[in-house]
């Protein structure tokens, strides 16, 4: 079975088949691309001082999806000769797990690497995904950015911190 | 008209449920939805500012109409990743 380039579900994360997913794209010719970058995204056993026992990943994955797609669009609009594979994980998540993973495949390294930065900080800001942390003495649900795709300043901020 | 409600996250835990069904006018809007919710559930209130809507599993504004039958959902500040 193929790997999807998108997705998201509770299975482990593997990357290797995740990037090489890249390379079987259609309409790709073959021995055009000279980089993969690739990132994974792990479950840190702290976070603000707080000892991390494990972590709980929800999303509302229709939408979740969708956001991927849109993702991997404006990376095609960015960087045109450069494609996405972005898979994540939800559900109970141990210590030193995946919690991500997302590699770019592109004929030059400069923007393969954009591409992958550009993704994960984009997930952050868009992705309908939740984390809850389960800590030594309680648990809290992690809020980050409020998610708005349309909005031009957050998506600028991606692109610098991708560019920079 | 009839909608169901999706809740995530602290926003389920407020509610104490990840799925309602609500009966409203037609002509009502997300909004319309948010204030009813919010006034049965006062912990809501405090994340009017802060969260996303969808209607139907695609981002939409608060303004958005609904149909019977929609999907609406209220997405507290994501931390995907």
């Amino acid at each position: 079975m193929s790997t999807p380039l998108l997705a998201i579900g509770p299975g482990p994360l593997e990357l290797e088949r995740i990037a090489a997913s890249l390379a079987s794209s259609a309409g790709q010719a073959a021995g055009v691309d000279g980089a993969v970058v690739t990132f994974l995204g792990l479950v840190r056993d702290h976070n603000l001082g707080r000892r991390v026992r494990y972590l709980e990943y929800e999303a509302y994955e229709p939408l979740a999806l969708k956001a991927f797609e849109r993702i991997a669009s404006e990376i095609a609009t960015r960087w045109p000769d450069t494609r996405l594979a972005l898979h994540h994980r939800v559900g109970r998540l141990a210590i030193g797990d995946a919690s991500v993973a997302i590699a770019t495949r592109s004929p030059h390294r400069a923007n393969a690497y954009a591409a992958c930065r550009y993704a994960i900080e984009r997930v952050k800001q868009i992705a309908p995904i939740w984390k809850r942390e389960f800590f030594d003495g309680g648990d809290v649900w992690i809020e980050g950015a409020t998610a708005d795709p349309d909005a031009a300043d957050a998506r600028a901020e991606a692109e610098r911190i991708a560019c920079a | 008209m009839r909608v169901t409600v999706r809740l995530f996250a602290r926003l389920r835990d407020i509610a104490g449920a990840a799925e309602l069904t609500r009966d409203v006018a037609p002509g009502s809007t997300i909004g319309t939805v948010w204030r009813q919710l919010a006034s049965e559930y006062p912990g809501l209130a405090a994340y009017e500012q802060a969260i996303s809507t969808a209607v139907n599993a695609d981002y939409a504004r608060m303004d958005r109409v609904l149909g019977d039958g929609d999907e609406v959902a209220f997405l507290p500040p994501v931390s995907g990743g």
